[in-house]
C-alpha cells in the first residue's frame, strides 16, 4: 500500500487541506473508490476505511493481481468533515456540483480538477454516494442513464437493487456523470446511512465491492455471491408522501415487504399527541427507503416502494 | 393587495407562505404585467430596498399606473431569516430546483406554485446581489439562448453593464431559465453584495424599473432617462482573478473604475506572520466590475472580474 498526497492547498491558519490516496497493486488503473465528498458523510468514509484495511491485508497476501491498480480515497473534503459542515468551509459550494472541476478556477472546482486529474483514467469508478434528505435506502447501486451506462456490469455487486435514474441539469456536473463521459464504468453505492454509522451496511458494501474486483479479475478473492440485483427503473418508484407535517411514526422499516392498504406511518400534533394523520402503502411492494428524521414538513417523501410485480 | 402565492403548515405552530404586493391601476387600466421576484438567496438582500421603494414611489403617484406589479420580496423567507443563502434544513440552493414539481416535497412544491403564479407576466426581475463575497456593479446576466429577446428590455433597466454569457446545463435549474422557457421574459440583476443594502444600487435599479414599466405601458407618468450599459458578449471580454493563495484579502481599490494591466488591486497578507504573501494586480486593463469583498480568502478564491477594454 502507498500512501499519497493527491491534491494539496495551502491554508492561513489551518493545517494544508489534503486529499490523500491510498494505492495498492501496480500497473492499469483498475479500479478506482472514492469515498466521502461531503461533512457529513461519515458513513461513506468509514466504509472506505474498512476497504483500505481488506485491501491491505489481501496485498499482504498477495491477492491483488499483477498489473492491476486499486485507488480508494476515503475522504475528498477532509476540510468539512473535520468541522462538521456539509459543504465547502468558506463559500459553501459542493465538491460533488464541480466536476470534471477547473484548476485556474475557485477553490472547490480546484479541488475537483485535482482530484478528476488523479482518477479521470480508471477503468472503473465507484462513489460511496449519499441522499440529501434524511433517511434509510436499502443498499443498492445507482446509475444515471447517460448511454454509457453498463447494467450488467452493476449487476455484478450483487447488492439487492440497481437503479437507473434520468440525469437532471445538477447532475451534469458530479463525479458520476462525469466518469462515464470520460469513459469510466461509474457506480454509486448507497449504503443504508451517512451520517450515523452502520456496521453491517458497511461490510455489505466491502464485500460487494470485493465481488465486483473478484468478478473483473483484479483482485483474488472468493467473496459471498450475494444477491442476484433486482434492475429498478427510478420512474417506478413509488414515492409515498406526506399530507401534513407533524411527528413521524413509522411503523414499518426498509426493506420490509408492504401491502397495499397496510399502515406505514403516524403523523401527531408536535403539540397535542393528536393523530393528524394515517399514510397508507398504495402498492404491494418493498420499503427501499424510509424517513427517519423524528419531524416532517408536508410534501416529503417518506416512504419509497419498489413495486412487487 | 398582499396575496398568499403558496403556504404550507410547518410542524410546530407555524405556517411558511410565499406572498406577493399586487398593485393595480386606481381605475381600468390594461392587462399588463410586471413582477419582481427577490429573496430566492436569502442572504442577498439589495432586493428589499428596491421593492419598498418601488412601492413606494408607484404609491405616490397611483394615477399613472395603467398596469399590473407585482412584487415577490421573499422567494425564500426561512434564509431570509436565518441569513441562510440556502434553504435552511434542506442545505438546497433554492435557484436549482426550478421550475420545481407539484409532486415533489415541500421546496419543489413552493417552486411549482411560485413559477405557476408568475407565468402571465409580461416581463419579470430577479434580483440578486452577487453573494456575501463580492461586491458588483449593478448589471443584467443573459444566458445567450435567450439574447435577442431579452437584450432589449436590458437596455432600459438602468444598469451599467450587460453580461451575455454562454448556456449551462446547471443554470437550467434557475428561475430566470424556467420563466424564459416558458415565454416569460426575465432579467438577472445582479447588484451591491450580500447581507447589505447599496441604498444608491437601489435606486438606480428603480429608476430603470419605471422605464421598463413604461415600455410595457404600465407607467405613464414621467421617468428619468437611463444610462446605456456596457454589454458584453465573447466570453473572452471578461478575465478571472482568483487568488494564487490563501489568506487575508486587503482590498485598496473599488469596482467600477477602470484600471490597466499591473495596476494594484490588493494584497493577501498573513497576519500571524506579519508579513504581505501576495500583491495583487489587475491581469487585464479594463474595467473592474466585481471584486472581492470578504477578506478571507482560499487558493482560488475569486477577487475581481475586469471587462477587458
Amino acid at each position: 500500500m502507498e500512501r499519497n498526497t493527491l491534491f494539496e492547498i495551502k491554508a492561513l491558519y489551518r493545517d494544508n487541506f489534503r486529499v490523500t490516496g491510498f494505492t495498492f497493486g501496480s500497473g492499469d488503473d483498475s479500479i478506482c473508490i472514492v469515498g466521502s465528498m461531503r461533512g457529513n458523510e461519515n458513513q461513506q468514509l468509514y466504509a472506505c476505511s474498512k476497504l483500505v484495511k481488506k485491501l491491505s491485508e489481501l496485498e499482504q497476501e498477495r491477492r491483488i493481481r499483477s498489473g492491476k491498480k486499486i485507488l480508494i480515497i476515503p475522504c475528498a473534503n477532509p476540510y468539512s468533515v473535520n468541522i462538521r459542515k456539509r459543504f465547502w468551509t468558506i463559500d459553501n459550494t459542493d465538491i460533488n456540483r464541480m466536476f470534471p472541476g477547473y484548476s485556474l478556477g475557485e477553490t472547490t472546482q480546484r479541488i475537483s480538477a485535482g482530484v478528476f486529474e488523479a482518477i479521470k483514467n480508471y477503468k472503473y469508478g465507484i462513489q460511496f454516494a449519499s441522499f440529501y434528505m434524511p433517511g434509510i435506502f436499502l443498499p443498492h447501486v445507482r446509475m444515471m442513464k447517460t448511454g454509457y451506462e453498463n447494467i450488467d456490469l452493476a449487476k455484478e455487486f450483487g447488492l439487492p437493487y440497481v437503479v437507473l435514474h434520468n440525469p437532471r441539469p445538477f447532475d451534469t456536473t458530479t463525479l458520476n456523470y462525469n466518469w462515464q463521459v470520460w469513459g469510466t464504468n461509474a457506480f454509486s453505492i448507497y449504503t443504508t446511512t451517512t451520517a450515523a454509522i452502520s456496521e453491517s451496511s458497511a461490510d455489505q458494501a466491502v464485500e460487494a465491492i470485493l465481488n465486483f474486483m473478484s468478478k473483473q479479475d483484479i483482485i483474488d478473492y472468493r467473496a459471498d455471491e450475494g444477491y442476484i440485483s433486482k434492475v429498478v427503473d427510478g420512474h417506478d418508484i413509488i414515492s409515498v408522501r406526506t399530507k401534513k407535517s407533524g411527528f413521524f411514526m413509522p411503523e414499518t422499516a426498509a426493506g420490509k415487504k408492504v401491502k397495499k392498504g397496510s399502515l406505514l406511518a403516524k403523523l401527531t400534533d408536535t403539540y397535542t399527541g393528536e393523530l393528524k394523520d394515517e399514510i397508507y402503502s398504495p402498492v404491494n411492494g418493498t420499503i427501499f427507503f424510509m424517513h427517519d428524521a423524528p419531524m416532517v414538513y408536508s410534501n416529503t417523501a417518506v416512504f419509497k416502494i419498489i413495486q412487487a410485480e | 393587495m398582499i396575496d398568499t402565492v403558496v403556504q404550507v403548515e410547518l410542524p410546530v405552530d407555524e405556517t411558511l407562505a410565499i406572498k406577493k404586493h399586487r398593485i393595480t391601476p386606481q381605475s381600468g387600466g390594461n392587462r399588463k404585467r410586471l413582477s419582481i421576484v427577490t429573496g430566492i438567496h436569502g442572504d442577498e438582500l439589495e432586493g428589499q430596498y428596491v421593492c419598498y421603494e418601488l412601492s413606494r414611489r408607484i404609491n405616490e403617484h397611483p394615477e399613472y399606473l395603467k398596469g399590473t406589479v407585482d412584487i415577490y420580496p421573499a422567494a425564500n423567507p426561512f434564509g431570509i431569516d436565518s441569513i441562510t443563502r440556502g434553504i435552511p434544513a434542506f442545505d438546497l440552493d433554492m435557484n436549482r430546483i426550478f421550475p420545481g414539481s407539484t409532486n415533489g416535497d415541500m421546496n419543489e412544491y413552493i417552486a411549482a406554485e411560485i413559477i405557476k403564479d408568475l407565468t402571465q407576466s409580461d416581463l419579470c426581475l430577479d434580483i440578486h446581489a452577487s453573494n456575501i463575497y463580492l461586491t458588483e456593479m449593478p448589471q443584467i446576466r443573459i444566458n445567450e439562448l435567450h439574447r435577442d429577446r431579452l437584450l432589449p428590455y436590458a437596455k432600459l433597466a438602468n444598469i451599467d453593464f450587460i453580461w451575455v454569457h454562454g448556456a449551462s446545463t446547471v443554470l437550467e435549474s434557475t428561475l430566470a431559465y424556467s420563466l424564459n422557457t416558458r415565454d416569460v421574459p426575465t432579467l438577472v440583476v445582479e447588484m451591491g453584495v450580500g447581507m447589505r443594502i447599496t441604498k444608491e444600487y437601489g435606486n438606480q435599479l428603480v429608476t430603470g424599473i419605471f422605464r421598463l414599466m413604461q415600455e410595457l405601458s404600465i407607467w405613464e407618468g414621467p421617468v428619468d432617462e437611463v444610462k446605456q450599459p456596457i454589454i458584453s458578449e465573447k466570453p473572452e471580454e471578461v478575465a478571472f482573478l482568483n487568488a494564487p493563495v490563501s489568506g487575508i484579502f486587503i482590498k485598496d481599490t473599488c469596482h467600477g473604475i477602470y484600471v490597466k494591466k499591473g495596476d494594484h488591486i490588493g494584497s493577501i497578507v498573513d497576519p500571524l506572520a506579519g508579513i504581505c504573501l501576495q500583491n495583487i494586480t489587475a491581469p487585464a486593463t479594463g474595467l473592474l466590475f466585481t471584486i472581492r469583498e470578504y477578506p478571507v480568502v482560499d487558493e482560488g478564491s475569486l477577487l475581481a472580474r475586469i471587462l477587458i477594454k
